[in-house]
């Protein structure tokens, strides 16, 4: 670009913005005005004036508790997928089991994260359904029949944990081993030397060092359990009435009884997996800027 | 290390692996249950043989190919565009790339139905290739996030800036610096965002069955609930593929190591 | 028994021995350096001392116990690591009172000594920063600060200045010195620059391949190395090949030129020997005190500012000396015609 052009310089600022033109104006039309369409939606009457009706309406009929058990399962399958994706982790990094283990598992952490949706759920009718392989398994050898002696039913809040956890877990090992990667040796070495004994370096050091990156992931974790829609359709159909259920129904038929209610359905939704994740990317920030 | 440690540590491990274990145990063993008493692939042959199956499958690959295309053709340049001229819009850039694992997909596509129906300014569910093209746009957006780092990973390791200046000076324009220089140096990364894609275009359920298009999940969770075996058997088959995409993305990654190693 | 005392220290990783029959004694208050190539076991003789690794055979005695079967918490030993290694999640007082807190020390006299170690190495309002925050020179004051914090009965360094600008190395490098004589503490320092442990050194131990080749003095290891390892490992080495004429008489030829040494030369040692200098101890020009003279060309001149580096050939090979700038004085020109001169007392006698 000849600089000697005097008329040309004023140019190349919005020269260079256009370079981003076709990215800016798809996330427009595919991701941002859908939601923002949704967003204002919800503080809509029929006839397009401004209420927040619909928002007081979130707190009548089923709503509430279809919000509750959804939050409950999110946040349950998030704390044990934290929980046992952290020991598992841990295992590998540490070397409490031998080291060539770990990059099979960080594969499969990545297969089995993907692994959501309908399949999923087949994968655990097939387990600990009514006719499922364990269920059966415990009949004949034990004499337990899941349903009747431990209450256990796949259609529940502990069916729908325990399937997520199928992809949680691996979620939390793929992010939070890097996390563990990321301990020092010579924090702990210089720990030691210091006079402190494992417990004391695991709670002075480690885990503050650990705990944003804890916090987030079970943030990201959460987020990720209550926005899964597929799997919980594809496992219970319409029994468990959480709110991703809730609004596909909503969004094919109208069992609301009004589309307005719909979005702020919605809306609440994107509240929810939003706080998740502004802690989440807060934490992460924050982590990181120790770890520099 | 202690023993305890050890003990704990293989605990979690066997724990854990017998928790992944299971399903997929379970899930074969009852994928090969259709012929009472024996084992067989019964249901694996009945799947395979029934039309509607292939027409799904079929059709969920297509639109993972044009996913794929369209985001490739829509991330690359943004981000050689980023890292070369725009490095302030970066944040910005990332944050929008960011925003599908905020928003549930159920919601965008909920937005996508109201936004563009058929009595609105632009009414693509009006038509059939309206929806694919509606469709395809809402699987590059739920991809965004992968394929856009993927990329920007991959660019990070060439010196952008320099190729494209050489490049210019050897009298090369843009499309030629894209595809001839840019592209090939980061195939491997544009290679891991595809296979990622294709893995969770393949399945998807939601925006399919809401936008009523005859992909493979809507039509696994559709004979879910009608026959016994076969959904078995096509989810054993969606893992192997979901497994088969991350092999190749190990493939490729492991190509990419072979190939810096010299440096 | 010395106050530190290492005696037939050995450690194999697998097959491979990093540490032979390693032998030290260290006394109250000197400043030892390991010196050595990577890979010499230097590093692993560290990490035996602080307890990280466990030696297959040997003992280490600190104040006349045994500490081999103590793990590094209870050694009451300080290290300072190449990378730092402060906590990123503790402020810079933080850090240094970490040991004090684990040792349960009450608050008053935590803080008391804080900032004592503080103001020791001269970072007294640097107290709330957290380590990010700060400079590599600056952490590695603070990672020293919490190393003495505890009074440990030994200080441990490992390269803790590599990781440095060459700047900021030469400074800290006085720092440290003049921080442990002031405390009088015990201190063992690993590194592989020879200038480093050459300056701030009491005794140098020179490693290789896990064996220590020399123990003595910077001095004496620089100018009386005892075996050619250490006569190139530390300082740069000339060596001219001579003719040995008269072994019992210590008369040798180097080039055609007579040279008479001061010592007898060991008839085993054959007829052929080499001579080696100091770049210090060859003199461009002929020069009094410098008996003898060889004729040369000059083949390069490298002009560092205060001092010159030059190389000439001499009798058939490439030496290297240096000369003080001048500004009266310019340097020689590549291809002149010139005398190089030494005496036969700075010569080091190598076998070939």
């Amino acid at each position: 670009m000849p600089a000697h052009q005097p008329g040309r310089k004023r140019w190349r600022l919005p020269m260079n913005w256009l370079g981003l033109l076709p990215f800016l104006l798809f996330s427009l039309l595919f991701l941002i005005l859908p939601t923002m369409h949704i967003v204002i939606g919800a503080f809509q009457t029929r006839d397009g004036s401004f209420t927040l009706q619909n928002i007081r309406d979130l707190n009548t009929g089923t709503i509430p508790s279809s919000y509750w058990i959804s939050i409950k399962i999110s946040f349950a399958s998030a704390v044990l997928g934290c929980l046992i994706g952290f020991g598992m982790a841990a295992a590998v990094t540490f070397g409490a089991v031998p080291k060539w283990i770990r990059a099979p598992l960080l594969t499969f952490s990545g297969v089995a994260s993907n692994f959501a949706g309908v399949p999923l759920a087949f994968a655990f009718l097939a387990t600990l359904g009514p006719a499922g392989l364990v269920t059966l398994w415990l009949r004949s050898e034990f004499g337990i029949v899941l349903q009747r002696d431990l209450g256990f039913n796949l259609l529940s809040f502990w069916g729908l944990t325990i399937t997520y956890l199928f992809f949680q877990i691996p979620l939390m090992i793929l992010i939070i081993a890097p996390a563990l990667e990321g301990l020092k040796r010579e924090w702990r070495e210089a720990a030691s030397i210091l006079g402190a004994s494992g417990f004391q370096y695991w709670r002075m050091v480690a885990f503050p060092i650990l705990f944003p990156s804890l916090l987030g992931t079970l943030a990201l974790l959460f987020a990720n359990a209550f926005g899964a829609v597929a799997t919980a359709i594809a496992l219970t159909g319409s029994a468990l009435n959480i709110v991703p259920i809730q609004l596909y129904a909503q969004i094919r038929g109208d069992v609301l009884g009004n589309p307005h209610l719909g979005y702020a359905m919605a809306f609440g939704m994107i509240v929810v997996t939003a706080a998740a994740n502004v802690l989440y990317i807060w934490l992460r920030a924050r982590s990181e800027r120790w770890l520099k | 290390m202690s023993l305890w440690t050890r003990l704990t540590g293989w605990f979690a491990l066997l724990f854990g692996l017998g928790y992944f274990a299971l399903p997929l145990l379970g899930l074969t063993e009852f994928s090969l249950r259709a012929r009472r008493g024996v084992y067989s692939l019964d249901a694996y042959a009945k799947v395979i043989a029934d039309p509607e199956f292939q027409q799904t499958f079929l059709y969920s690959v297509s639109m993972a190919l044009v996913t794929i295309a369209l985001g490739v053709f829509l991330v690359l340049p943004t981000a050689f565009w980023v890292r070369l001229r725009l490095p302030a819009a970066r944040p910005y850039v990332e944050f929008i790339t960011l925003l599908p694992l905020v928003i549930p997909a159920i919601v965008i596509v909920f937005g996508y139905i109201r936004l563009y129906n058929t009595s609105s300014w632009l009414p693509l569910t009006g038509t059939i290739m309206g929806t694919n093209f509606l469709l395809a746009a809402g699987y590059t957006t739920l991809a965004l996030p992968y394929m856009y780092r993927a990329i920007d990973t991959g660019l990070r390791t060439i010196d952008v800036a320099t190729l494209t200046e050489a490049a210019q000076s050897l009298g090369a324009g843009w499309t030629t610096i894209l595809g001839r220089i840019i592209l090939p140096n980061v195939l491997v990364a544009v290679l891991s965002g595809a296979f990622l894609t294709f893995a969770i275009v393949i399945g998807e359920f939601t925006l399919a069955a809401l936008l009523d298009r005859p992909a493979f999940g809507p039509y696994l969770q559709r004979i879910g609930a009608n026959k016994p075996y076969e959904p078995f058997a096509l989810s054993v088959i969606t893992f192997i593929i979901t497994w088969g995409c991350m092999g190749l993305i190990q493939l490729a990654n492991r190509f990419t190591t072979y190939t810096k190693a010299p440096r | 028994m010395s106050f530190l005392e290492i005696s037939h220290l050995e450690k194999s990783f697998g097959p491979l021995r990093v540490v032979k029959d390693f032998n030290l004694s260290v006394e109250k208050g000197e400043f030892v350096s390991l010196l050595g190539p990577s890979g010499c076991g230097k590093t692993t003789v560290l990490r035996m001392v602080a307890g990280f690794e466990t030696p297959d055979t040997g003992s280490i005695h600190i104040e006349g116990k045994d500490v081999v079967r103590l793990g590094p918490n209870a050694r009451k030993i300080g290290m300072v690591f190449q990378a730092y290694a402060l906590f990123p999640n503790l402020t810079v007082s933080q850090n240094v009172a970490f040991g004090l807190k684990v040792a349960g020390v009450g608050k008053a006299e935590t803080a008391d000594r804080v900032r004592e170690m503080l103001s020791l190495i001269g970072l007294p309002d640097l107290g709330d920063r957290y380590p990010f925050q700060m400079s590599g020179g600056q952490q590695q004051r603070v990672a020293l600060a919490r190393a003495l914090a505890v009074r440990p009965r030994v200080l441990l360094l490992d390269e803790p200045l590599s990781a440095l600008d060459a700047k900021i190395r030469v400074s800290l490098r006085s720092q440290i010195r003049e921080i442990q004589q002031r405390l009088g503490i015990t201190t063992i320092f690993v590194t592989h620059d020879q200038e480093e442990a050459l300056s701030m050194s009491d005794r140098i131990v020179v490693m290789n391949g896990g064996i220590a080749e020399q123990v003595g003095t910077p001095f004496d290891i620089y100018n009386k190395p005892t075996t050619k390892f250490v006569a190139n490992f530390v300082g740069t080495l000339n060596t001219f090949s001579a003719d040995v004429t008269d072994a019992a008489a210590g008369r040798v030829s180097v080039g055609g030129t007579p040279v008479q040494l001061p010592a007898a030369v060991e008839p085993a040692k054959g007829d052929r020997i080499g001579l080696a200098f100091r770049p210090e101890a060859l003199h461009l020009g002929r020069a009094i005190g410098r008996e003898v003279t060889l004729p040369a060309v000059i083949r390069a001149v490298n002009f560092h500012g205060s001092v010159i580096r030059i190389e000439v050939e001499a009798a058939g090979t490439n030496v290297a000396l240096d000369t003080f700038n001048r500004a009266d004085t310019p340097p020689p020109q590549v291809g002149d015609a010139a005398e190089v001169s030494f005496s036969a007392r700075d010569v080091i006698v190598l076998e070939y």
